[in-house]
């Protein structure tokens, strides 16, 4: 029996450690949440497009209208319907003022004017009638995150927060108010207000902070149950506290995803009224409009229509495209596999 | 299941009240009378008043007008639109025009769309994966009339000039509603097949790895059998949850591609009732979309708790 007995000394084992000194577990860098959200929102490079594009796009509302001596609504008689043209770029064969091989510049002996996105019907400066009109779309964009983040945050942390009957009256009232559609209650406003951006803007305000108080409500439910919330709750803190300190950090990154996926629907919305007439009303400029505008005369001057499109196609695009980043940076658990 | 219908009912039935009493509200409060025509007389203003009841106090005509809409859809007649005619029947008379593009729409996006979610949660991280998403976010993201002018202007325009005959026509034409419907209903379906496409792919993936798909192919099912008797079928089920923003999108674009390709249907109505202050049109108009939403949203809660009884405890019943 004996030559069954492992044979085992010194030799057969293997020091794993070099020395006895004890050994915690491997610390790696701590990094805080944000500065990891700033890193995973990095690595996207779709968000990062979109980043790139939202700030030029930005930058040219602002300075572009000032970069040429015309103002929207300034009509030049003899410059009606010119195609783009831009110095320099014109010698590449883009923006060089022809319609079929034709340069019209030349015909009507205008050699030295330059419209860079080119006029309307009614001779106005194109390039200053866009980026005027996309403040337009950017101020609604704003006014969409406001309205989340006020009303709709504001009604989701009270209606989950005290709960019982509060909650259940807040949340029939929300019921009924989702069940008449946007556009029934912009066709209102219009009808009440005259088309304009006023009415567009209350139509927002009552219907745009339902999705965002619903999402904040049921995460609200879901945290006041845990037990962070009851130590602090046991050690005495305000209800305040409790709602500032302890609730709204842990949900703000629901809120932000939320708010940022509802500026492209706000966007659209607007482009959308005013195209179809009940929006902002000409000469005042906004995407919608100049599309508006363009749209009638597209079978013979498509040009009208070209920088406008691009322009709310691209600001749509990078609000998505930012919004689906910062899901994924925010909240792993929900990325797309 | 029937203390949840019921529920959901009654809350549709408020708000219905809601919005019939907005609408009363509104015909109130605006400023002018149907009857503001110089050659009217005192006295003629007045028996006009009689006979429509206008001198009744407000209780009265309130119940009048829901009685009216309740019992017979009557809404009066148009003012300007087509004068004293109907407005229930020109409602009537569009309607069909108008549905009939709205699901045209819906079948052929959630069609492609789950075509489209298959191929790219199939094929994972190919390059088929990646085309589909750069197509669902573009779809997502640029509005449907952008894509209405774009058809219009290329396929309509542009090959029309190019070939000399009109393969798609630029307008619709009623006694060619096949054909001319074609463009309207690919703009309409942009938005459909990029969001069931999205949705979808999502679904599939989660569904594809799970074991009960690992069981099926381990007892030797065939892989057509396993994507479509398996896998398609279970993603399928969530995609119900979309319904309801698709319905939302259908209506409103349906506005704008309805103008655009001259379709004489219900949003055209709604954008030439407000462009003309047609008020009677436009009350009846808001009044239906308000009905047609309720009843869409009614459809597809009820839906879920068939299919999901969590959702159905949820929102409160047993």
């Amino acid at each position: 029996m004996d030559n069954l007995k492992p044979q085992l000394n010194e030799s057969s084992f293997e020091r794993v450690f070099q020395t006895d000194e004890f050994k915690t577990d491997v610390v790696y860098k701590s990094i805080s949440f944000w500065k990891e959200v700033r890193l995973r929102f990095q690595a996207n490079k779709g968000a990062v497009i979109g980043i790139i594009f939202i700030a030029f796009i930005l930058f040219m509302a602002i300075f572009g209208p000032y970069m040429n001596a015309q103002t929207y609504k300034s009509k030049v008689d003899e410059h009606i319907n010119l195609p783009g043209r831009i110095p320099g770029i014109e010698k590449i064969g883009i923006f060089d003022g022809e319609i079929d091989g034709v340069n019209v510049y030349e015909k009507r002996g205008l050699d030295d004017v330059y419209y860079w996105f080119g006029t309307d019907n009614l001779g106005r400066d194109l390039w200053t009638r866009t980026w005027v009109g996309t403040r337009v779309s950017l101020y609604i964009a704003l006014l969409a995150v406001v309205i989340d983040m006020f009303i709709g945050m504001g009604y989701g942390l009270v209606s989950g927060y005290i709960g019982g009957t509060t909650d259940t009256i807040m949340q029939r009232f929300i019921e009924i108010l989702s069940g008449i559609p946007n556009l029934v209650i912009v066709t209102l406003f219009v009808i009440i207000l005259n088309p304009g951006i006023l009415s567009i803007s209350l139509a927002l305000v009552i219907t745009g902070w339902i999705g965002m108080s619903r999402v904040v409500r049921s995460q609200v439910l879901k945290m006041k149950e845990l037990d962070f919330v009851l130590v602090s709750k046991t050690m005495g803190a305000k209800t305040n506290t409790l709602i500032l300190q302890e609730l709204l950090p842990n949900i703000f990154g629901q809120v932000i995803i939320m708010s940022m996926f509802s500026i492209p629907n706000a966007i659209f919305y607007e482009s959308f009224l005013a195209f179809i007439g009940l929006g902002l009303q000409p000469p005042l400029a906004s995407l919608g409009v100049l599309i508006n505008d363009g749209y009638k005369s597209i079978l013979v001057y498509p040009h009208i229509i070209v920088a406008p499109v691009v322009v709310l196609a691209l600001l749509m695009l990078s609000f998505n495209l930012v919004a689906d980043g910062l899901r994924d940076a925010l909240d792993p658990k929900m990325k797309q596999q | 299941m029937i203390k949840y219908i019921g529920r959901r009912l009654l809350i549709s039935a408020v708000t219905l009240f809601v919005i019939m009493t907005i609408l009363f509200l509104l015909l109130q409060f605006l400023p002018g009378s149907p009857f503001n025509d110089e050659k009217l007389s005192d006295m003629q203003i007045e028996l006009l008043n009689e006979k429509y009841g206008l001198n009744e106090p407000k209780s009265t005509q309130y119940a009048l007008f829901l009685k009216n809409i309740i019992t017979k859809g009557d809404f009066g007649v148009s003012y300007t639109i087509e004068k004293n005619a109907e407005v229930s029947t020109m409602i009537q008379a569009r309607f069909p025009i108008s549905i009939r593009l709205g699901l045209q729409a819906l079948a052929f996006g959630s069609i492609i769309g789950v075509v489209l979610a298959s191929i790219a949660a199939l094929k994972r991280n190919s390059i088929w994966d990646t085309a589909t998403t750069i197509f669902a976010v573009i779809g997502i993201s640029i509005p449907s009339y952008v894509f209405a002018l774009g058809l219009v202007y290329f396929l309509g325009y542009k090959l029309t000039k190019a070939t000399g005959m009109a393969i798609f026509p630029l307008t619709y034409d009623i006694y060619d509603p096949v054909r001319s419907s074609i463009l309207p209903t690919v703009a309409l379906a942009m938005f459909v097949i990029a969001t069931v496409a999205r949705f979808m792919r999502t679904e599939l993936v989660e569904v594809l790895g799970s074991d009960y798909i690992l069981l099926a192919e381990a007892k030797g099912l065939s892989a057509s059998k396993v994507i479509f008797r398996h896998s398609i079928r279970n993603a399928l089920i969530p995609v119900v949850t979309i319904l309801g923003p698709l319905t939302v999108s259908l209506m409103t674009g349906s506005l704008v591609i309805e103008r655009v390709f001259g379709i004489p249907g219900i949003g055209d109505l709604l954008v030439t009732a407000i462009s003309v202050n047609d008020l009677n049109v436009i009350i009846a108009v808001a009044f239906f979309y308000s009905l047609f939403y309720i009843a869409m949203q009614l459809f597809i809660d009820i839906l879920y708790g068939i299919i999901d009884p969590r959702i159905r405890v949820a929102k409160g019943g047993k």
